[in-house]
This record gives C-alpha cells, structure tokens and sequence, in this order.
C-alpha cells in the first residue's frame, strides 16, 4: 500500500485515494510529428527498474493530477510534485540522488 | 532419460523409489552455445524444446536468474482458452491449446492439461455483444466456442447466483474445450525433454549484460562469467524492458502486478473455469479443492512481486455476489507476478534492432494458456528468420499502426 502526498491540496493518504497515470515527463506529439515521435510518445515507455516519475490523479480527493517520484523495485515513495512542469525540479533530483547515488534524469538510453 | 510410465512405478515400487534419477543435469555454463535463451519461464523453455525437435538445435543454453518456473509461470491461474477476437490471435492461441492436448504424451511428463471448459460471463449488455461478436469471430476461424444463455451457464456451474443485482449474470461465451493445467509441471516437463536433448539450464544465473559488435549480438554476461552465442532469445516477461535496455533498444511496455489467491480446500463443487471480466475476477477449483482465484492487475509499475492488498480485497468482494458460498471460505495464500503488458495487450514476438537478437514478450496476463504455441512460433523465428504464427506480432506493429487489439477479449483476462 503507497502512501502518497497530494501536492495540491496537502493531503497525505493511502493509494486508494488515489489513481496511477503511467510514466509522467512524456513529450506530447500531434498529427504533422514523424512515426518514430508518434511511436514513442503513444507507446514506448521507459518502464525502469528503480526510480520512476509518474502521474497520480487525487480521485477521491481534490481530483486534480500531480506528479511522483517512486521507486519500482521497493515500492518506496521518494516525493511528489506539481505536474505544470517539464521536468522533476531540484529538490526531488535531491532527494532521489541522496537515496539513490549517481541518478540522473533522462540517464535511460 | 528414463521413461516415466506405469512399468517404471512398479519397478520403482519394488526397490523402495531409489532408482529415479534427477528430471534435469545441473550444468556449468559452457562458454558458448549455438543459441541461448534468458529467462527458464514456460515460453523460453518451450523455445528451446522446439528449437531442438523442430530444428535439431541442440547447442542451447537456457539462462535462469532464480529457478525454474518460479516467475509468472508458476505464479499464474492457470487458465486455457483460446476464443480471441483478433485472427493472428486465434492462430497462435489455437496452435497452442491444441499442443497443450498432447502435451503429456509429447514431454512424457503429466502437466495435468484438464479441458474441463471455460466460461466468460457476460454481465453487462457491453459485454453480451463483445461476446456474441467473439463468438462469431471464433466460427469464422475454426475455433469452437459458442454463445450460451444464463440457465446454461447455472447448469454448468449450480454455484452461481445468476441475480446479483449489481452484476447480473446475462449469458457467456464456452469454450467447451478450454480449461487448465499444471503450471509448474509444464515447466518441469519442458526442462526435463530440453535437458534430455542435451541443451543446459542453467539456474542461478543472472543476465547483466548483453554483448553486441556491429549491430550483431556476440554473448552475454551473467553472474557465471561471460558466455558467447550466435543468436538470443529474451523471452523474460516483466523483464523484458530491463533486458532491452541492456541490448539498447525500448519497447512499448509497461510491467505492473497481477495478484492471485486460493482458499482452503473443499469437496468439489465447481467442475469448469469462469472468468467475469466486468468485476475483473476469475475462478477455478484446483485438485487439490482450493478455489483459485485471480484478479486484475495493478495500476502502476512495479517490479516486486508483490501488489496491494485492496486489489485482493476488490476480486474477492465483487466475486462474492456472483458466487456468495465463496465469502464462507478462509483464503490461504495470496501471491503476485510481474506482468508485461502492450498498448494492444497483445504479445511481441519478434526481430529486434540488433541483429540475432530476438525477442518474445508481452503476453501479460494472459500468456500461460500460449506456452506451447509461443515456443513453437518463437523456436521457427529464431531458426528460419520468420513464422506465419508470429509475422503479426512484430514489435514494428505498434510504429505501422497495425495494432491487434485485444483489449475487449482479452480485458483483464487470463
Ligand atoms: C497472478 C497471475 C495470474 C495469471 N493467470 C493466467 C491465466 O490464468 N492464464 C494464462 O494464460 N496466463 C496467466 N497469467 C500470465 C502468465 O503467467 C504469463 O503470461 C506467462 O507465465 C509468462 O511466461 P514467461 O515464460 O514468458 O515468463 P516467466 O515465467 O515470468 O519467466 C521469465 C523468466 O525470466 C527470468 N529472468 C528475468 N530476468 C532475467 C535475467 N536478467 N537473467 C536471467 N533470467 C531472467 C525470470 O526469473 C523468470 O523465471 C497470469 C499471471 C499472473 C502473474
Ligand atoms: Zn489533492
């Protein structure tokens, strides 16, 4: 059971509040982007073992979406952030790398 | 190998069970292989034995980071069916239930294939329609199922309460020749008839590497030293993404859990298998008399085995309407697989960007039923460049737009 923050009203609640929205950070593609773009915006997904940043909405809650940082192979919740924004800032960076030294964002090939 | 019959047990009875040799060598890895296959599931160990009754490739390695069996193959409920919607999917799911009906004979190894049949309830009209739809599909591609009203389904399963008021039970697509299997014996028998032919599995063996020079795959390393091949199969199912970052490559997938559980055992009191996708639970009375009951996966990635006690709570509270004896039953155990699941939940078999390497993933909660038939596509890709079972399920679809969409059969089936 993850206990997640919601970063837009405070509240702080068990995973049943809330609902998972898949790999965050991804880059939106219309209809005049080439395949390979459309391909990987749709479809591709980095799916890591280890630190994943992700989109939660606050269901049954204030409804709005945020963005987390989590770790896939212990299921530990390093932070949760505002999802108006293109990639996680400084102080989740902090707080993943002091967990898990020499992480870097956009580190996956 | 010796020969497991009714003579051996005789024999064997006589001089106090001592004459029965170990099902499989325990074999060093050798510092090359014609092919090598990661991942000793069903579809890697089923590879490997087609690859060498089929194709006489016997120089083969199987390389397990646990043990044998112990990912979702052992993991799963079990379930066998083969009424899909989509004609590539009918094809390789028919291929393989048919060679789960000789299975036995084919491994001399009882895998307990039981085609006790296997209903989908429909209960909602969204669902009436898919079905009667499925079923039609299913005419067309020669594979048999037929649609069946609510007192039909209550003659076949008198536990069910047709009345739920939230979910009542509205009629259901059989496959009368659908059902179940052993898991772990499948697994067993498929190493068993591999090591016979002379192929190693190797066990406790982790792949951390893989080697490429020029666009071409030259070995891998593993936790047992590095070892060469000529062509790979990644057939790792929830690690299929860990895996293709090694080989440098990505793929249209996501792992998340899918949790099981059994009760207590009890006499026998449902004889075929249900699946009720509306409320995402599916049920099964193992041998043993447990119910075995499975749910729907988990919302987010998850590589621990292990997913959140609500979704148990969820199955089993919306099965209980539908069969109320259940809610007098202690539950056992309960029990979670990394799945691989793809946009249009349905498997990559596949050629892959580097050259040699090849690559059988995403069956999701849905691949144990497909054991046999994956292993007999995926073994013809690796050893003749391409397969009339898998030319559909190229990874190149999901670019193409060629999608086989399974998410209405499929759902959150098994
Ligand atoms: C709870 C549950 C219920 C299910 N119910 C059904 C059902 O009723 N019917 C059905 O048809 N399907 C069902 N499934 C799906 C089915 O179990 C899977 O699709 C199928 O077992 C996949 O087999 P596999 O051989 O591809 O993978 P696995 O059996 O998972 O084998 C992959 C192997 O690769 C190994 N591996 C991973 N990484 C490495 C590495 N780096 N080096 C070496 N080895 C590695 C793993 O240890 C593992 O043993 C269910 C799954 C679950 C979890
Ligand atoms: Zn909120």
């Amino acid at each position: 059971m993850l206990i997640l923050n919601c970063p837009c009203c405070g509240v702080t609640a068990e995973e049943t509040e809330f609902h998972a929205g898949g790999e965050a950070h991804l880059k939106r593609f219309g209809p005049d982007s080439s395949k390979e773009d459309f391909e990987n915006y749709m479809f591709m997904r980095q799916n890591p073992k280890g630190v994943h940043l992700e989109r939660w909405r606050h269901n049954n809650g204030c409804g709005k979406w945020f963005h987390a940082a989590r770790c896939t192979m212990t299921l530990e919740v390093f932070g949760t952030y505002s999802a108006q924004t293109y990639e996680p800032p400084k102080e989740i960076c902090d707080l993943i790398s002091a967990k898990r030294p020499g992480w870097s964002w956009g580190a996956f090939s | 190998m010796k020969r497991y019959s009714a003579f051996a047990i005789a024999r064997e009875a006589t001089r106090y069970h001592s004459g029965w040799e170990r099902a499989w060598r325990a074999p060093e890895p050798k510092t090359k292989y014609d092919a090598i296959i990661i991942g000793a599931g069903g579809h890697g160990l089923a590879t490997a034995y087609y690859l060498g009754k089929n194709f006489g490739i016997t120089n083969v390695a199987i390389i397990e980071k646990g043990w044998l069996g112990g990912g979702n193959t052992g993991r799963n409920t079990t379930i066998i069916r083969s009424n899909y919607l989509q004609d590539p999917s009918a094809a390789i799911y028919e291929k393989s239930r048919s060679l789960y009906e000789t299975m036995s004979q084919d491994l001399n190894y009882n895998v307990m294939f039981s085609p006790r049949g296997v209903i989908m309830l429909a209960q909602t009209h969204h669902e009436v329609r898919g079905y009667q739809r499925t079923a039609h599909a299913n005419a067309l591609q020669g594979v048999p199922t037929e649609w069946i009203n609510p007192q039909r389904v209550k003659e076949l399963c008198p536990i069910i309460n047709l009345e739920g008021p939230r979910y009542p039970v509205l009629g259901g697509l059989w496959q009368a020749r659908g059902g179940t299997a052993r898991h772990d014996a499948v697994a067993w028998g498929y190493a068993r008839a591999c090591s016979d032919m002379g192929m190693d599995v190797i066990q406790q063996c982790e792949v951390t590497n893989i080697r490429r020079e020029g666009g071409k795959v030259v070995g891998v390393d593993t936790t047992k030293g590095a070892i060469d091949c000529d062509k790979l199969g990644i057939v790792v199912a929830g690690h299929s993404g860990d895996l293709a970052n090694m080989a440098g490559f990505r793929l249209p997938l996501e792992s998340v859990a899918l949790q099981a559980l059994v009760s207590e055992p009890i006499k026998p009191a449902m004889d075929v298998v249900i699946m009720a996708n509306t409320v995402h639970g599916y049920l099964s009375q193992s041998d043993k008399g447990e119910m075995v009951i499975g749910g729907g996966t988990d919302g987010y990635n998850n590589y621990t085995q292990r997913g959140s006690f609500h979704h148990v709570e969820e199955t089993v509270r919306a099965l209980n309407e539908t069969f109320p004896m259940l809610s007098r039953l202690k539950m056992l155990r309960q029990w979670g697989g990394i799945v691989d699941v793809t946009g249009d939940r349905s498997p990559i078999l596949s050629k892959t960007p580097v050259d040699g390497v090849f690559i059988n993933c995403g069956w999701g909660t849905g691949g144990f039923k497909a054991i046999p038939g994956s292993g007999w596509a995926m073994a013809e890709l690796m050893a003749k460049g391409h397969s009339p079972l898998t030319d559909e399920f190229g990874m190149e679809r999901f670019i193409e737009g060629r999608f086989i969409d399974e998410s209405v059969a499929a759902g959150v089936a098994h």
